[in-house]
């Protein structure tokens, strides 16, 4: 296996024609062997990221793209040595499976021998073995992929890209291609760049995750940072789901009086609101609760349900409850919110500010 | 019983008109099989005056399917790069130019045959040489090949295809030969056939355009029926159908193909 390299993007923006600045200037490190998934809503600016790592596309003025301590940013894609996976497979109809694999492999100028070999291991890896005759209209959406996860890993590339792979697929051939390609990069230890709009193949395929909003990085981390230290609201938002709590006051024994109850959260004093994951908030029985409220909505979701429960605030909160216990509507309930799980991205904690707030 | 009567009726009104087009044509080409057409069927059939037309017009033949050929050759060599120039430029650039291209098609042959003169008709040699025909044929057939490979490129998702070839290592060069060319081949193939169609049936053009020494098969056909008995002109047409015929049925296959694809 070719030693892997690390990608680092230095000032990179990128402005389309009519003016519009799809990437904000931005410094991005991609260690060697890591896998870094750009993570965002459409139009976040994460595949053109990946189409200025590509070569697909050159950053604006000023802009440099390194693989390792090389300089790429003035060579096209087809110099770059990189292999790459687009959503829609872009295999080539007018070749079959096997060709399609070997494509990149004659271009090397390789030996009949080396082309055959390296071709069967990498139908080998995407588990393809006896599809090699098969036409490309005669394979299924799962398939087509793999024909295309082959064709980029049998170059063996110094950076392998993909730009959202299984967003045409069905939900449980998603999960099991999710599985592979993890299994797949760990295996090669390739550096890897993924885009997604998926959260769950974020966190599953990513050793960071980089998440990208309006053109900017919001947040890099791990999964686990990014998912319960989410740098703001809108990372808290798009990664899983999240309760927000309004703060109406700060009582004089420091206690957060929120709709329905009141909260102890020592390290989020000054804040005005409050976030916690539904899958945090225990139900507790009534005289053990923080917070008091209604279930107005349960949403059965097969291994767990949703509750909405409304406790007096504009939104009601969600809370993952165990899915076999019923809770009928207008069912009184108690809710437990452990000060751990409490978090405020941006919270603006000053001492003055409490003190205003606890006289006030 | 209502609807039997009303497929009967539709079957023989379909035979009617299908028989009102028929009838001319298997008419002529009889007139080209008999001894005397005047006399009628019963003065007997012959190949005489098939024989007559192949001494009198074969250089005519052999002309029109030299044309053709060349014809074909420099539509597909402009033509496809043509359409790749379109298929990857801006929009706004792409609309105009597809319609200027159009114009050939649109202007009547005899003007275009006319600017053809106008401009080129002073250089004698050329003036009289074949190639100043294939000029007007090239005119007029162009179109057609750009058309119908540009409509297979536009639902082949090219774009993506290059961009796959490219992030394996093909050059610009590479990827139009092994991506590009044999995933608009059905387009091609169309195109082809409806230029050589087309070439081989042109005669606005190069009536105007042709010299004594210059005669493509439609324009001797015009000859035949203005100075040679009428079994002579049946005979010629008759050779004229078993030539295009082929190519007719030739292109609602291709057609298939390119349906097929998509």
């Amino acid at each position: 296996m070719s030693s892997s390299v690390s990608i680092t993007l230095t000032h990179c923006s990128r402005t389309f024609a009519g003016g519009h600045m799809a990437l904000q200037p931005l410094d991005l490190k991609v260690n060697a062997g890591e896998t870094l998934v750009l993570l965002g809503p459409s139009g976040c600016g994460k595949t053109t990221t990946l189409r200025i790592i590509s070569g697909l596309e050159s950053p604006d003025k000023g802009g440099q793209v390194q693989f390792g301590q090389r300089d790429v940013t003035t060579l096209p894609i087809e110099k770059r040595d990189v292999g790459m996976v687009f959503q829609n497979y872009a295999l080539f109809p007018n070749m079959s499976v096997a060709d399609n694999i070997a494509y990149g492999l004659k271009l090397q100028r390789l030996s009949r021998f080396e082309i055959t070999q390296r071709r069967d291991e990498a139908m080998r890896m995407v588990d393809l073995q006896g599809f090699g005759e098969r036409r490309i209209d005669a394979l299924s959406g799962g398939q087509k992929q793999r024909v295309a996860l082959a064709r980029a890993i049998a170059v063996r590339p110094k950076v392998l890209l993909f730009d959202e792979p299984l967003a045409a697929l069905d939900a449980k051939l998603r999960d099991r291609l999710r599985i592979e390609i993890g299994q797949l990069l760990r295996e090669l230890g390739t550096t890897a760049v993924y885009v997604t709009h998926d959260q769950d193949e974020a966190m599953a395929l990513g050793d960071r995750i980089a998440v990208m909003q309006a053109g900017r990085i919001a947040q890099l981390g791990t999964p686990q940072e990014i998912y319960h230290q989410p740098a703001n609201a809108f990372v808290a938002d798009f990664i899983g789901a999240v309760n927000c709590l309004s703060v109406i006051a700060t009582k004089p024994d420091g206690q957060l009086a929120v709709h329905g109850g009141e909260l102890s959260a020592p390290h989020l004093l000054g804040a005005t609101e409050i976030y916690c994951r539904p899958e945090d908030i225990q139900v507790v029985p009534l005289n053990q609760a923080d917070i008091k409220g209604q279930v107005v909505q349960s949403v059965f979701l097969g291994q767990t349900q949703r509750l909405l429960v409304d406790a007096g605030g504009t939104v009601p909160l969600q809370i993952e409850a165990p899915s076999r216990q019923r809770w009928p509507n207008g069912t009184a309930i108690g809710l437990a919110l452990p000060f751990n799980v409490l978090f405020h991205p941006d919270k603006p904690t000053t001492t003055i500010n409490t003190k205003e707030m606890a006289n006030g | 019983m209502k609807s039997r009567l009303r497929f009967t009726l539709q079957l023989s009104f379909t035979l009617i008109v299908c028989l009102f087009m028929i009838v001319p044509v298997a008419m002529s080409v009889l007139a080209g099989l008999t001894e005397n057409y005047f006399v009628g069927l019963q003065s007997g059939l012959t190949l005489r005056w098939v024989n007559e037309v192949w001494e009198l017009y074969s250089d005519t033949i052999w002309l029109s399917i030299k044309l053709a050929l060349a014809c074909l050759l420099i539509t597909t060599l402009i033509g496809v790069p043509a359409a790749y120039g379109l298929l990857r430029s801006r929009r706004r650039w792409a609309n105009a130019i597809e319609e200027l291209l159009l114009l050939p098609v649109a202007v009547p042959g005899l003007a275009t045959a006319l600017a053809l003169l106008l401009a080129y008709g002073s250089y004698r040699e050329f003036r009289g040489s074949w190639l100043f025909i294939l000029i007007g044929h090239v005119l007029f057939t162009l179109p057609f090949m750009v058309r119908a490979v540009l409509s297979v490129m536009q639902t082949a998702k090219l774009p993506q295809l290059e961009e796959a070839a490219a992030s394996l290592g093909a050059s610009f060069r590479q990827r139009f030969f092994s991506v590009v060319i044999p995933n608009c081949m059905s387009g091609i193939l169309a195109g082809a056939l409806m230029v050589i169609t087309l070439s081989i049936g042109e005669f606005n053009i190069t009536w105007m355009l042709h010299t004594p020494l210059t005669k493509t098969l439609p324009v001797g056909l015009a000859d035949s029926y203005a100075s040679m008995r009428l079994e002579i002109g049946s005979a010629y047409t008759l050779i004229f159908l078993v030539m295009v015929v082929p190519l007719l049925v030739a292109i609602q296959w291709a057609g298939r193909l390119t349906e097929q694809r998509r």
